[in-house]
């Protein structure tokens, strides 16, 4: 197999896995854990007085 | 025992570094604007050569004052959005002090003229092994901290930085291979065309890893901190990050159009810079579009203005980069001044204003404070910054289009229109313009360790801020 074929064959599978990461990314039964991860920086919101050093 | 607390103190350690660095390689950038217009400006002194000081700028303000500010939100990032306080500590305080070493190194040795003569990795071999010893402990400490999260899901930024770490460890590494003849000299492992890819195939990621990736890291962090409000699609943000990993690596080549890279290097270095376009601008949105509803925040609020107003040139200049990487336009745009007005509108416009306005988010918080010592300072610092950005590039624009159209004009005979020296004479005004800019951006930086120092005496410093127990729960 010559490099120009191997090329064609990693760029086709590439192709194919980004594919899948966006369905993945869209797909019905995500949607709800990627909106608690959108979340994240939110669950331990505290105002900076609050948490102070502990001395 | 588990550690109740986060490490705050090496955040801050590279938090007040990046203000210093940032003052110092901007001043460096106005001094060689000035030496432009003015080439007898430092009275032949050869450490302060244009050659020698245009290295220190580039190394100053991409690895000393972006990369102190990269360490810095990482660092704090990682922590919050994973609830645990860092692995390996004493790794960390090796990562700043290793790093600041790299810093003051390279401020000795660019001025004394040793480079390997590459392009934003110019650091000679010695350096670039501390470099190496300094990224590998970077790793363990932020993989580490991940591995011990408290949190199930791993926030978008870690992701973004986690590809930053890895992809600059290869790339540093690749880049890097050399023979040393010295302690102070070697050459690069490759020869030619292959060095030329090489090297801008360590370039161009630099741009997408270092410059682009690890601060849309901090952009998917403070953008909703500062909004008060989620981002703005989470799911688009997981796209974001994997069409941009899949796409930057193959760009490279659009530095070398019509070198002698093979014709189809070049012209797939164009292709894939064109598809850049899609996950740019799809992350521009979604950085955006997070301040949807909450429009009027923008009007009050000036660290929101620093870090909306970095993505609105985060946008500009991932439109204006692919179009300058199609080869037609690249025939007139490539070695003129417009190339520098692209890269000040992404480095200035983008990089610089997001990290300033995370830092105006990040610094009263690492001295116990609510906010910064004075708002006020902080929206006439984005003023400065912004108007400076924009004298910039402008001038920049319009004297590379001159340059271009004037180095390509012809006789009807065939020979050229213009001597080079006739060129150069047409920038004069445009450099004046860039140094104006260019000042009034670097006197905002002047602002800002103004408000710092009065923010750091009013607050108290913080080493360990508690993890807040409902999260611990």
């Amino acid at each position: 197999m010559d490099s120009g074929t191997l090329g064609g064959i990693v760029t086709a599978i590439s192709l194919a896995v980004f594919i899948g990461i966006v369905w993945w990314a869209y797909s019905k039964g995500n949607k709800q854990r990627f909106e608690d991860a959108g979340k994240l920086p939110f669950d331990e919101d505290t105002s900076p007085a609050q948490q102070g050093d502990k001395q | 025992m588990e550690a109740t607390t986060y490490n705050y103190k090496v955040v801050r350690q590279f938090a007040i570094m990046t203000v210093v660095w940032g003052i110092v390689g901007m001043l460096v950038g106005v001094v060689l604007a000035a030496q432009l217009i003015w080439p007898d400006l430092t009275f032949g002194i050869e450490w302060l050569s244009y050659g020698r000081l245009r290295p220190l700028h580039t190394n100053a303000v991409i690895f000393a004052f972006g990369g102190s500010g990269l360490f810095a939100v990482s660092y704090y990032i990682v922590q919050r959005t994973c609830q645990v306080r860092l692995w390996a500590e004493k790794l960390a305080a090796f990562t700043f002090w290793g790093w600041t070493a790299v810093i003051l190194l390279a401020a000795v040795t660019l001025p004394m003229g040793y480079t390997s003569s590459k392009e934003y990795a110019e650091l000679e071999w010695p350096i670039d092994i501390l470099i190496t010893l300094v990224w590998v402990a970077y790793a363990l400490v932020f993989f580490g901290t991940i591995v011990k999260r408290k949190t199930k899901h791993i926030y978008v930024s870690n992701w973004f930085f986690g590809a930053y770490i890895l992809t600059i460890a290869i790339l540093h590494i690749v880049n890097s291979a050399e023979l040393p003849v010295s302690l102070t000299k070697s050459y690069s492992a490759y020869a030619g065309v292959q060095d030329a890819m090489v090297q801008w195939w360590y370039g161009h990621n630099a741009v997408g890893f270092f410059l682009t990736t690890a601060f849309l890291g901090m952009m998917y962090y403070f953008i909703p901190k500062q909004a008060g409000r989620p981002i703005y699609s989470y799911r688009l943000s997981v796209v974001h990050f994997w069409s941009l990993n899949f796409v930057y690596m193959w760009a490279g080549p659009h530095h070398l159009q019509y070198t002698a890279l093979p014709d189809w290097a070049q012209s797939l270095g164009m292709v894939f810079s064109l598809i850049l376009l899609a996950p740019s601008w799809g992350g521009m949105m979604n950085g955006i579009m997070t301040l949807s509803g909450a429009w009027h925040k923008l009007r009050t609020d000036p660290i929101l203005k620093f870090l909306i107003t970095a993505m609105s040139f985060y946008g500009m200049s991932t439109f204006e980069g692919p179009m300058m990487s199609v080869k037609t336009v690249n025939a007139l745009s490539h070695y003129t001044e417009w190339t520098i007005g692209h890269v000040h509108s992404g480095a200035l416009g983008w990089v610089a204003m997001i990290t300033i306005g995370s830092m105006y988010y990040l610094i009263p918080r690492l001295f116990g404070r609510e906010s910064m010592y004075s708002t006020k300072l902080i929206e006439w610092h984005f003023w400065w910054s912004t108007i400076g950005v924009v004298l910039y590039i402008a001038s920049m624009w319009i004297a590379g289009v001159a340059q271009g159209l004037m180095w390509r004009a012809a006789n009807a005979d065939g020979t050229l229109t213009y001597s080079f020296a006739q060129v150069l004479n047409t920038m004069y005004p445009f450099y004046g313009i860039r140094l104006l800019g260019g000042a009034l951006f670097f006197s905002g930086m002047l602002l800002m360790a103004w408000n710092v120092w009065k923010t750091a005496r009013m607050g108290r410093v913080v080493n360990d801020a508690a993890i807040p127990q409902a999260v611990l729960a």
